[in-house]
């Protein structure tokens, strides 16, 4: 196992006009971890992960390797080796998934490199190819990629960025049941060294490849443990998986939506 | 028939200069949908640093060659030091950015007034750039020539440092999608800022070209300016390709009504084909084509 750990102390995230999106957060993800984040729509979920990768303003304390990291500008943030995706696919639409790629492995580099035009890409860009199973479409621009492909090559640029930490919002929405099979499992290859924290609204999925989960309610921890330590907490069936989720919960669960903000 | 080649050898030369004072635009506007009417006079900057070089220099050649990239530097350095003071506070206000920087470009013109005096000055043009040449009964006038290839120089060096370079890259990466490039590692500041340092200097380097062709004065980049944002406009915002075609098809319109009929009815029927054709096809001759689902 490696990988960085997550320390999230009473986070606070107030939008203008007083919405509080995240109102006291703790969270503790470990070393190694494969953390999913459930909860109902506006739970606070993706405000968090906006949070923890500095794109919007918060209150609290955010420790990542030991070092406080809240108030750092995002790219500082992202240096230090914490990956996000967003929710809609996003990368750079124009741009080759190779320039994708190599945007992402040289991020850090020093202005005088950037003139110079480069004969070899780096090996951590042919690896991520490799992995996320692109290697075909390397010279297509991003923008005409399917769904699924866009997601991957998302995972693919984190991959690049040597991040440490994965914070991954829905990457399976969207996808056929087949797809979501093989995306789990190069989430689990992936968190064999990397620590991922992973938001999903599939709670088949959540059962298949949760090694922990965090359930979100109105911007707080509602409960934390393993698929069924939080399965069987009475407090997570009513605001989440309903009443008659027992025993099949799965029949309860809501069809995926797509989260606003 | 040698009515119609000279015609054309003006439209074109029309259409380079459009292309070299719109070239700046297509990055500043063009790639960062910055409305910057301070651009104007950065290529008066430009001009008079050509001014300015003469005195110490006396050979005109050498000081016109040592003005390209010293204006490269000034106007560059001008329009970062905006970008820094004011632009960078304004992203996403395009209106209060427009009010700010013409605020910016009138005491520009006065600050070029103050020092430099109202009346226009005249710059010497090197011997070799003064006289023509004649091909096939066609006057071709050296400093036009001169501008011309000056300009298509300029495209494509700017084409291959946004296509090859990993500045380039960066820059397209920042404009498609600023979160993505933040949350990947990019200082999208830094980037903003070298790109409007890149946008301006193409700005300073046009206006040593207009030199060759003309008095200069505080108001040398306004008179200009109206035009370079039709060009970027016309051309499809953040499409070289589209800026290129579109200066030269104009500079070809504008002196074949010119010779039929006069400098201002060209410039009105120049006018109102723009303002039909961007009826017609309101995103510019080239638009970016994705499957992006956002």
């Amino acid at each position: 196992m490696s990988g960085e750990g997550l320390t999230v102390r009473d986070l606070r995230v107030t939008f203008d006009g007083g919405v509080t999106a995240v109102d006291g957060v703790d969270l503790d993800i470990h070393p190694g971890d494969l953390r999913f984040l459930i909860g109902p729509n506006g739970a606070g979920k993706t405000t968090l992960v906006d949070a923890v990768t500095g794109l919007v303003r918060a209150s609290g304390s955010i420790r990542f390797g030991g070092e406080e990291i809240i108030g750092e500008p995002v790219h500082r943030i992202a240096r230090r080796g914490i990956g996000r995706t967003f929710q809609t696919a996003t990368v750079f639409e124009q741009l080759t998934v190779e320039q994708n790629l190599d945007i992402a492995a040289g991020a850090g580099r020093s202005a005088l490199t950037l003139l110079r035009r480069r004969r070899h890409l780096p090996d951590s860009v042919g690896k991520a190819l490799e992995i996320t199973g692109l290697a075909a479409l390397r010279h297509r621009p991003a923008g005409v990629l399917a769904h699924g492909q866009k997601q991957s090559l998302e995972i693919g640029m984190l991959l690049v960025q040597d991040v440490k930490l994965l914070l991954l919002d829905e990457p399976v929405a969207g996808m056929s049941h087949d797809e979501r099979e093989s995306a789990g499992e190069l989430l689990q290859r992936i968190s064999e060294d990397h620590t991922v924290v992973v938001i999903e609204h599939d709670m088949d999925f959540m059962r298949s490849f949760a090694r922990s989960v965090s359930v979100l309610h109105a911007g707080k921890v509602l409960s934390e443990g393993t698929v069924a330590q939080v399965q069987a907490d009475a407090k997570v069936q009513e605001v989440y998986l309903g009443r008659a989720s027992e025993p099949e919960p799965s029949a309860a669960v809501p069809v995926p939506v797509r989260e606003e903000v | 028939m040698t009515v119609i080649l000279n015609q054309s050898f003006t439209g074109v030369s029309i259409g380079a200069v459009l292309l070299l004072i719109a070239l700046g635009l297509t990055l500043t506007f063009g790639q960062m949908g910055v409305i910057n009417m301070a651009h104007g006079e950065f290529i008066m900057a430009g001009a008079y640093t050509t001014y300015v070089l003469q005195k110490p220099i006396e050979n005109a050649g050498i000081s016109l060659l040592l003005a390209l990239p010293v204006a490269f530097l000034v106007a560059g350095s001008m329009g970062a030091l905006l970008e820094w003071l004011l632009i960078r506070r304004l992203y996403a206000r395009p209106l209060d950015t427009l009010l700010v920087t013409w605020g910016v470009s009138l005491m520009l013109q006065q600050l070029a007034r103050d020092v430099f005096g109202a009346p226009n000055v005249q710059t010497t043009a090197p011997d070799l750039l003064t006289g023509s040449v004649s091909v096939a009964g066609v006057t071709l006038a050296n400093s036009r020539l001169f501008i011309l290839g000056f300009a298509l120089l300029c495209v494509c060096g700017l084409a291959a440092i946004l296509r090859v370079t990993p500045l380039g890259r960066r820059i397209r990466a920042v404009v498609q999608n600023r979160d993505l490039a933040e949350v990947s590692g990019i200082a999208t500041g830094r980037v903003d800022r070298t790109t409007f340092f890149i946008g301006s200097g193409l700005a300073g380097m046009a206006g040593v070209a207009l030199t060759l062709i003309g008095p200069i004065g505080p108001t040398t980049g306004t008179n200009y300016i109206v035009d370079a944002f039709l060009v970027v406009v016309v051309g499809g915002i953040g499409r070289l390709r589209g800026a290129v075609i579109t200066a030269f098809v104009l500079g070809l319109l504008q002196s074949v009504l010119e010779y039929s009929t006069t400098v201002s009815v060209a410039k009105v029927v120049v006018l109102v084909g723009i303002v039909a054709f961007l009826q017609w096809r309101p995103q510019g001759l080239y638009t970016v084509r994705t499957r992006s689902l956002v």
